[in-house]
């Protein structure tokens, strides 16, 4: 099995490994990183447990390889709390109730923030649609969608 | 320093358990890394049914990285390659001889990581002999049929039966109206996003073994495990069963799964800690399903629409082994609460467990042992009943809804329903959605040729178990305990037998003391999941953690108040019956400045307790319920059925829910929106199917389809409050009501819409094909 020298960026700092050529990207953060914020529900791109920011862009961990991030700026839900304060998307989760069992919440909340940081001002459907690549079973979404406007009213100060 | 607020009962407390789960530290099972941990991944069977002539496992034994490969021969050495199921079935946990569903387990790898352990998956060799394959249970029960178990005489398993046969045939035979349909429940999955897992750690030295696992009762569990291995000298003291946080359990994380008998036996073998995750092929295609229930079902009634009579007859598919989650006396769980929300006089109901080649269960989809089946079932053929007699859907429930009054109301079928009133709670939902408006706009829309359907439901949920004279699992009685420490300076811990998935324990349970105690609920830690130091208790699932665990906190909060006032009394100088409680201090009738806090009798009873009492401030309740609770709810759904490709829109949902006294308003709504959400779900788009040859259709998210934010309707609550009379803080349970009334709402708004069409009956899930195919059949396509 060969094996790959790669260096990534990961919630700001850099690492350098050694890695096989089929560790998945998500194996890597969880297993080599010990960031197991970021879980794994489908091992078919289908969930969305597994999203993690790739150079600003919402991606599935568990559908690319550890190779391929060589050289890419990744942030994952350890990521999102900056000095102790929490990002205002984790504070819409808390607040608005979005979450109840947490295992969605990580890749949920980094898809949140991919859409609004592409989108400051989301209405609710393009909320719905820009999440529905993640599934959660535990809150049917209505607080969710309003932790998400509640970042989103945050973020614009 | 300003007071800290006692967050009891009715406040919309946030989370306590958020904070490690929006920082991605929470402590999921696959989260776990133990020092030498090695990883098992399992073998599965492309057949479903199948003589195994072979198993070479040289090859994987080769792979580097692989140190182990079991089969069943391995295990029948320590007398384990077989489990009793919770319904006192076998199930195996690694065949010796044939196979008999599709991805059951047949070899079991162990690897120094997952990917080696794959690696070794990959290469062992199984030969097979395919076998004849039954999966429709009405031709397993045909002489013939392809024999699922070699063990048992047919693949008939049991016949349970309910109420009083004659006098229902009586009331039948005398009937002036009758309506009859087949309703077909089909099998689900509860498709946890976190699969199921465990991570076995064998201590040699100690002959301890410390199993973390996603186990909703941990407690059963440790008892069970001592009870297959008790013959190894693996007795129960010397297990430790640890529930981490759990990623969504809905009645899938109830069982015991081969898997964890096989990271046990390894871990056992090797002495080093064995982790098995399943993937999630593996947790569709073999972890216990729910439902698939095929049902006969009939009502008889008078001309002016009385009901007076049911009648239902059920063939239950379970796969190859009855592992249904049940309690043991109730193969066919609490499906006899099938007279719902009516005043039905007459009713009898019968079921047939049937073996086929398919995966073992079922236990429940976030419901309460069978209830959905039950409520569906008289949901829609209310509908049925009140077409035919030609009343409106709503008035027909009103005529025939069991009044306020008749509470505790004694059901035909047995039942005792504590308290309800669902003439209140219908007419709340009909308030909520402008009903009457919504029968003239579908009357307009019909004139154009728009289908519109109005779809209500009425049900009645029975949650709780329970009663100790009815309900055991494997004879433990299904009481469930709280155990109180509050500590010298007042503040508290509080351990349950429950384990929370997603529900809130942390933070609810802590109001219950909180109310109880007048301790903040910021100053009480609860805990559950570790067997070690819980007191026992049968686990979360059935709605049971509020009308059972959360009954034991009251309880145990009153037996330490009982004690606070003894000391509150030595203290104060006053005799106890002169005292008075006010939330969080006694005081002297009279003397509202002789008092004394909580806080300050906690205190005296570790520094200053009366002379002949014993020190400390604990109390451990084990809360046997009285009766169960009969939480209640009326919904409404508003359905838009496009002519053109038969897609369902929902277009609005009304969920009037009552659940007696809410604990945390927030909480009780996030678990109504979470039930609403799957209960939609398999009424419009989940089903697990099989092939002739018992392939699974359905196996992954990519056939088995879950709603996304997209599809899943933005829900609109409303509520009514009537306590329980029975629970000491008036609460009936609410986790999985929404999951139980919703589908028929659904179904029943689609048939509404369809009805002048002379559409009666489409079972879920109901998909863009089914209706297109009616819509066809009935000469009403668009087609262009």
């Amino acid at each position: 099995m060969s094996t790959h020298h790669i260096q990534v960026k990961v919630n700001g700092a850099v690492k350098a490994a050694e890695v096989e050529s089929r560790l998945l990207l998500v194996h890597f953060l969880r297993e080599s990183l010990n960031l197991t914020g970021t879980h794994i529900g489908c091992d078919t791109t289908s969930c969305g447990a597994c999203t993690v920011l790739w150079n600003g862009r919402a991606v599935k961990s568990c559908t690319l390889f550890a190779v391929q991030a060589d050289g890419a700026e990744l942030r994952t839900v350890e990521g999102l709390a900056q000095d102790g304060k929490l990002h205002p998307i984790q504070v819409g989760f808390h607040e608005k109730h979005g979450l109840q069992c947490g295992f969605c919440t990580p890749g949920m909340m980094m898809a949140s923030v991919a859409l609004l940081e592409a989108n400051p001002k989301p209405t609710e459907d393009e909320i719905r649609w820009g999440l529905s690549g993640n599934l959660c079973r535990c809150t049917g979404y209505v607080n969710i969608v309003k932790a998400v406007q509640q970042a989103a009213e945050q973020m614009q100060g | 320093m300003a007071a800290v607020a006692i967050q009891g009962l009715g406040h919309p407390r946030k989370r306590v358990e958020d904070a490690r789960f929006i920082r991605g530290k929470g402590n999921y099972i696959d989260d776990m890394k133990l020092p030498g941990m090695l990883q098992v991944d399992i073998v599965r069977s492309p057949y479903a049914h199948a003589k195994i002539k072979a198993i070479r496992t040289d090859k994987a034994l080769a792979v580097p990285g692989v140190l182990a490969v079991i089969t069943g021969e391995t295990l029948k050495q320590y007398n384990v390659h077989n489990m009793p199921t919770l319904m006192s079935d076998t199930q195996m946990v690694l065949p010796l001889d044939t196979v008999k569903y599709q991805f059951q387990e047949v070899a079991a790898v162990l690897g120094t990581d997952r990917y080696t352990a794959a690696d070794g998956v990959a290469a062992v060799e199984v030969d097979y002999e395919p076998l004849p394959v039954v999966v429709d249970p009405f031709k397993a029960l045909e002489p013939g049929a392809p024999k699922v178990r070699d063990d048992k005489e047919s693949n008939h398993i049991w016949h349970w039966e309910w109420g009083d046969r004659a006098a229902a045939d009586k009331a039948f035979d005398a009937a002036e109206v009758t309506v009859k349909e087949n309703i077909y429940i089909p099998r689900i999955h509860v498709a946890s996003i976190e699969t199921c897992g465990c991570v076995a750690q064998w201590n040699a030295t100690e002959g301890h073994l410390t199993l973390y696992m996603t186990t909703q009762a941990p407690h059963a569990i440790r008892t069970v495990v001592a009870l297959i291995t008790g013959h190894l000298g693996l007795s129960e003291e010397k297990i430790r069963i640890v529930s981490p946080d759990i990623g969504g359990g809905f009645g899938g994380k109830v069982p015991a799964y081969p898997g964890y008998v096989i990271a046990v036996a390894l871990s056992i073998v090797t002495g080093a800690p064995v982790k098995w995750i399943e993937d999630r092929t593996e947790n569709m295609a073999a972890d216990s399903f729910g439902r698939d229930y095929h049902i006969s079902a009939e009502l008889a009634g008078k001309k002016d629409g009385t009901l007076t009579a049911l009648r239902f007859k059920t063939i239950a598919d379970h796969g190859y082994t009855d592992a249904a989650a049940n309690p043991s006396k109730m193969p066919a769980g609490l499906f006899h609460i099938a007279t719902g929300s009516y005043d039905f006089k007459n009713a009898f109901v019968e079921v047939d467990g049937v073996y086929t080649n398919k995966p073992p269960g079922g236990i429940a989809y976030r419901c309460s042992f069978r209830v959905t089946e039950a409520v569906h079932t008289i949901e829609r053929m209310a509908d049925l009943m009140a077409h035919e007699v030609g009343l409106d859907p709503a008035d027909f429930r009103m005529k025939n809804f069991i009044k306020p009054e008749q509470f505790p109301y004694k059901s035909a079928l047995g039942w005792e329903y504590d308290s309800g009133n669902y003439a209140g709670a219908l007419q709340k939902a009909m308030d909520m959605v402008g009903y009457k408006e919504l029968r003239k706009e579908q009357a307009e829309k019909r004139k154009r040729g728009e289908f519109m359907g109005i779809g209500i439901s009425s049900f009645t949920e029975i949650v709780g178990a329970g009663p100790s004279k009815d309900f055991d699992i494997l004879g433990l009685k299904m009481f469930d305990s709280c155990e109180i420490r509050v500590h010298p300076t007042g503040k508290a811990i509080a351990r349950f037998g429950t384990k929370s998935q997603g529900q809130g324990h942390e933070t609810t349970y802590a109001q219950i003391l909180a109310e109880e105690l007048g301790i903040p609920a910021d100053h009480i830690k609860i805990e559950e999941g570790d067997t070690d130091t819980a007191p026992y208790g049968l686990g979360t699932y059935a709605s049971r953690s509020t009308p059972t665990a959360g009954a034991a906190a009251a309880m145990a909060a009153r037996k330490v108040r009982a004690k606070a006032k003894k000391i509150a009394a030595h203290l104060l100088e006053a005799a106890e019956e002169d005292l008075q409680w006010e939330q969080g201090k006694f005081f002297v009738k009279g003397s509202p400045d002789r008092a004394k806090t909580i806080q300050e009798i906690a205190f005296a009873a570790y520094t200053n307790h009366p002379q002949g009492m014993e020190a400390g401030l604990e109390a451990v309740s084990y809360y046997d319920p009285p009766n169960l609770t009969f939480p209640f709810g009326s919904y409404i759904c508003v359905v838009d059925i496009d002519r053109g490709t038969g897609e369902v829109k929902v277009r609005r949902f009304v969920a009037v829910d009552d659940c007696g006294v809410r604990i945390n308003p927030m909480i009780v709504e996030g678990q109504i929106h979470g039930g609403l959400a799957m209960g939609f779900a398999p009424a419009l788009m989940e089903e697990i199917s099989y092939d002739e040859n018992g392939n699974i259709h359905g196996s992954n998210f990519t056939d088995y389809l879950l709603p996304t934010a997209v599809e899943t309707p933005k829900w609109e609550t409303g509520e009514t409050v009537t306590p329980s009379p029975h629970h000491p803080i008036g609460a009936k349970g609410v986790g999985e009501s929404a999951t139980v009334g919703a589908p028929a709402a659904i179904a029943n708004a689609v048939v509404d819409a369809l009805w002048h069409l002379g559409v009666r009956h489409v079972d879920i899930p109901i998909t863009p094909p089914k209706v297109w195919a009616l819509l066809k059949e009935h000469g009403a396509a668009l087609e262009e």
